[in-house]
């Protein structure tokens, strides 16, 4: 496949599920091309970084679920927090572990997990919708009382960006953590895999051992290759995080006409273009 | 930064350090900053050997690294998904950050304003929620003010001592050590760092804080933790960045 036809396989109104974790390994070609497209009214379910943040400024985004949308070296997101604050943007905010049993549930097809994770916290008050359990099997001090009942967190499809990947969609992680990335998979409906670079079958264990391939192509829809395709987000071991261009990122976000300049040089065209403008603003860095 | 005593921020490190003193062998999370950090390793290498330290990532590391090092030899991985196992699990002691704290410790790091449509949004709540329910937590405060201790938070991400905290140890400032230590639990003056009054924390705290009549002062680091500190764990002085003298 390449990222049109990914973007093209969505449709407005869905609920869209993306890998990575803050400003790390996030499907970022596959965020820019959707920002570039017709989708609109998504949510947006995301361990959140700039790829929450570049939706919300391109008003893709109609609702964000998340634990926290952050860039990791620079703690908050400009455009999350734009949006947030205009009242743009529906949110969703459960605690990390919350997310996690939810992306669990909706993985081994669970009604919810429970978890004491959430209880006495606003994290109740701003989501109704949660409900409360208590165990079947005790009825003591040490049952734990209440729980809340984390319920699936559904997505129509998800979006990951890996070190490697075969074209059956066997998708391959070198850096030293996973993040949840096959529980997205496994979550989705379908999910789409861009990676640095499309290997042969046979190659997928020459970077990395057994246990890095973490996806598997049953779960796997289409694959992209998209060199670069996390920039500016952490990478590694293929690239770190562009810290510089982070912070161009957030200063642009700061004024209009700043934002403005910079979407014209580096997001007006396609990927190809993205990563030319991104070389020429190294070099005159130099 | 002067040779002879220690400056402001290695007495926060020494003060973060002593929140692990008897912890044993569970995970130091100092999540918040580079001085919790800081102190996490350095009680590791003093009086709490036990202890397991990152590497600021996913790296459990076979001795404490420099702040900012890169891991050396490996004991451990301790991915994101393994952490949020562990917060449940509960062999974790963490050091978080607060936006906001009320005098219960009920802390906030989502937003400042209405959370519908907040001020000021702010991180989210990230795992505060359930680190505080199962956990054992205390806080790193960089910045002791009335902005921070406040009578009523926004937003309760982690929870406080009145709804059900399992474990608040200790609120350390550049300011205080504070604790719970009241019979209805609410935040004390532990100790004055050198040179601070208690009238100069109250003042910088928007609630009544709980203050003894005889304030104590905060313990000083020993000469062989300025070592550490200064030769070993941060030679780039990077502890001074977030608690200038």
């Amino acid at each position: 496949m390449d990222i049109d036809e990914v973007v093209g396989s969505l449709e407005s109104g869905m609920t869209i599920g993306i890998g990575g974790w803050g400003s790390r390994r996030k499907p970022m070609a596959l965020v820019r091309a959707i920002c570039r497209s017709d989708l609109t009214d998504l949510t947006v379910v995301s361990y959140g970084g700039p790829d929450v943040g570049l939706l919300c400024a391109y008003g893709k985004a109609k609702a964000v679920v998340a634990p926290f949308v952050t860039l990791d070296s620079v703690p908050l997101e400009p455009h999350f927090r734009a949006a947030r604050q205009a009242g743009a943007v529906a949110f969703t905010e459960y605690d990390e572990g919350m997310f996690m049993f939810g992306l669990y549930a909706a993985a081994h097809r669970l009604p919810f997990l429970p978890t004491p994770a959430g209880l006495g916290s606003d994290v109740l008050k701003v989501n109704p919708h949660l409900r409360t359990v208590r165990s079947p099997y005790h009825d003591g001090p040490e049952d734990g009382g209440e729980l809340i009942a984390v319920p699936p967190l559904k997505m129509d499809a998800a979006l990951v960006h890996m070190n490697r990947a075969d074209r059956r969609g066997n998708a391959q992680y070198l850096g030293p953590d996973p993040y949840m990335d096959d529980l997205f998979a496994k979550a989705a409906g379908r999910t789409y895999v861009s990676c640095e670079r499309i290997v042969e079958t046979a190659g997928l264990l020459k970077e990395g051992p057994l246990q890095s391939l973490l996806i598997s192509r049953s779960h796997v829809a289409g694959v992209v290759e998209t060199p670069g395709g996390a920039h500016f987000t952490l990478g590694e071991p293929d690239h770190g995080r562009d810290e510089r261009f982070q912070r161009l990122y957030v200063e642009s976000a700061s004024d209009p006409e700043k934002w403005a300049a910079f979407r014209d040089r580096f997001l007006s065209g396609d990927e190809a273009a993205y990563q030319a403008a991104v070389r020429a603003w190294r070099e005159g860095e130099r | 930064m002067s040779t002879g005593t220690a400056t402001r921020a290695e007495v926060c490190a020494a003060a973060c350090a002593d929140l692990f003193r008897g912890d044993g062998e569970i995970v130091a999370a100092a999540v918040s900053g580079m001085v919790p950090a800081l102190g996490a390793r350095l009680a590791r290498l003093t009086f709490e050997p036990g202890l397991l330290t990152t590497d600021g990532g996913p790296l459990l590391t076979a001795e404490p690294v420099p702040l900012g090092a890169p891991a050396g030899d490996v004991e451990g991985w301790l991915p994101f998904r393994d952490h949020l196992w562990l917060v449940l699990n509960g062999r974790r002691h963490v050091v978080l950050g607060a936006s906001q704290m009320d005098r219960y410790g009920n802390s906030n790091i989502s937003c400042i304003g209405d959370w519908e449509r907040p001020r000021s949004q702010l991180l989210g709540v990230r795992g505060a929620p359930g680190n505080t329910k199962v956990n054992t937590t205390s806080y790193w405060i960089p910045k002791h003010s009335r902005r921070v201790f406040t009578e009523k938070v926004d937003f309760v991400s982690g929870i406080g001592q009145d709804r059900g905290a399992h474990d608040l140890r200790a609120v350390v400032t550049n300011l205080a050590v504070l604790d719970f230590a009241t019979p209805d639990r609410r935040l004390r003056l532990r100790s004055a760092h050198p040179g601070v009054s208690a009238e100069e924390i109250a003042e910088s705290t928007g609630f009544d804080l709980v203050i003894p009549g005889e304030v104590p002062e905060t313990r000083v680091p020993t000469g062989e933790e300025l070592r550490i500190m200064r030769e070993v764990l941060d030679p780039r002085g990077l502890r001074e960045r977030e608690v200038p003298s």
